[in-house]
């Protein structure tokens, strides 16, 4: 727990200062993700303590967005002066990004046969 | 007497409210009712416990006149969390990762259609029907994870904490009306189902197609990794080439 959090945290002050060096447009904690991505790599295996940390921190990934979420009281006026534009934008890009993602990858994917047999029944699916 | 109490109460009340304690202390609370609200009505994707922590948190903040900023000086410390949560993400990439050579094209093509897609539809349709420039900003990266969403919002001039709630807004609504777009566009392969969900709503999509089939699950936890690392690497290069 503590050895992973210690790794997280070099890897994310890694992403940070290289970002910070070479003026790269990527958040530094996404260059530590790349980073601890290459190590497991480089690797071979995620070993025990970093999966069981790591999985226990992304159970909890919702709660890490309430904070920032919060802010949206500072936006309140933006918010309700700007519903429709947000509204629309929201509902019509997120819909269309899911079945143009899906169709593409559908549409490249050779057919298996666990989807053959389930086209009879597309309510009950994600 | 009533009167000392009166005044014993309003210093807690005035050493509270400014201390880190109250803030983290409210996040954890409103974090495990939202929990509690969204098990006990049956876990339905519009009882998002986020948006339900959200909500409380800024009620309760409005009602007794506790500024963001002294509340957000106690919740930093979740906030900071996001960093290593982040970097944590590379394990279900790396998990997921030998699943990619079977269809790695495939995923390939339909990351970056996908990407772009969900991305400039949001921007366009905001801009269309009159939103402000820290509107489009801050839409641009609501497809994805929220520490990177914010991140690339941050790169390109938009609001953090306005992205954070478009991307909690997406993931719900992919969670509640995804299955009726993949079933309009007749989209019948779980592989395909389930990055649809990841590329476009995270991981709210990820966890709505886990729930309801384990290949969906797999391929949506990869679509939410590899645009969320697309939309990271691309996003933020594209914008200061165009503008």
């Amino acid at each position: 727990m503590l050895g992973t959090l210690t790794i997280l945290l070099l890897c994310q002050l890694a992403g940070e200062l290289i970002a910070r060096l070479l003026h790269l447009p990527i958040p530094g904690p996404v260059l530590g993700m790349l980073f601890l991505f290459a190590g497991l790599l480089l690797r071979g295996g995620v070993p025990r303590a970093i999966q069981d940390t790591a999985g226990g921190i992304l159970r909890h990934l919702s709660l890490l967005f309430i904070p920032a979420g919060v802010g949206v009281m500072t936006h309140a006026g933006r918010l309700s002066a700007e519903a429709l534009p947000i509204i629309l934008a929201l509902f019509g890009s997120t819909l269309f990004g899911v079945a143009v993602t899906a169709k593409v990858m559908a549409a490249l994917l050779r057919p298996t046969s666990a989807s053959a047999d389930e086209a009879a029944n597309p309510g009950a699916k994600p | 007497m009533n009167g000392a109490l009166n005044n014993d109460l309003r210093e807690i009340w005035v050493y509270l409210s400014a201390s880190p304690l109250a803030g983290l202390t409210m996040t954890l609370v409103a974090y495990q009712i939202g929990l509690w609200v969204f098990e006990r009505f049956g876990r339905r994707p519009v009882l998002n416990p986020v948006l339900i922590a959200v909500l409380l948190l800024a009620g309760v903040l409005t009602a007794s006149g506790i500024e963001y900023r002294t509340y957000f000086a106690g919740a930093q410390f979740v906030h900071f969390l996001l960093g290593p949560a982040t970097v944590a993400l590379a394990v279900p990439l790396y998990n997921q990762f030998r699943q990619v050579r079977q269809s790695a094209l495939a995923m390939l093509v339909a990351l970056l259609v996908g990407s772009a897609a969900s991305s400039l539809s949001a921007v366009a349709l905001a801009w269309i029907f009159g939103g402000s420039s820290a509107t489009l900003r801050s839409m641009a990266p609501k497809s994805v994870t929220s520490p990177i969403a914010m991140g690339v919002s941050e790169q390109i001039g938009g609001l953090p904490s306005l992205t954070a709630v478009f991307v909690i807004l997406t993931g719900i609504i992919a969670a509640t009306f995804g299955t009726w777009a993949l079933n309009l566009v007749r989209v019948t392969d779980w592989r395909a189902r389930g990055f649809g969900m990841g590329v476009a709503a995270h991981g709210i999509g990820t966890a709505r197609a886990l729930q309801v089939n384990e290949v969906a699950g797999a391929f949506a936890g990869l679509g939410m990794g590899l645009n969320g690392l697309a939309t990271a690497l691309l996003l933020p290069t594209l914008y200061h080439l165009f503008w």
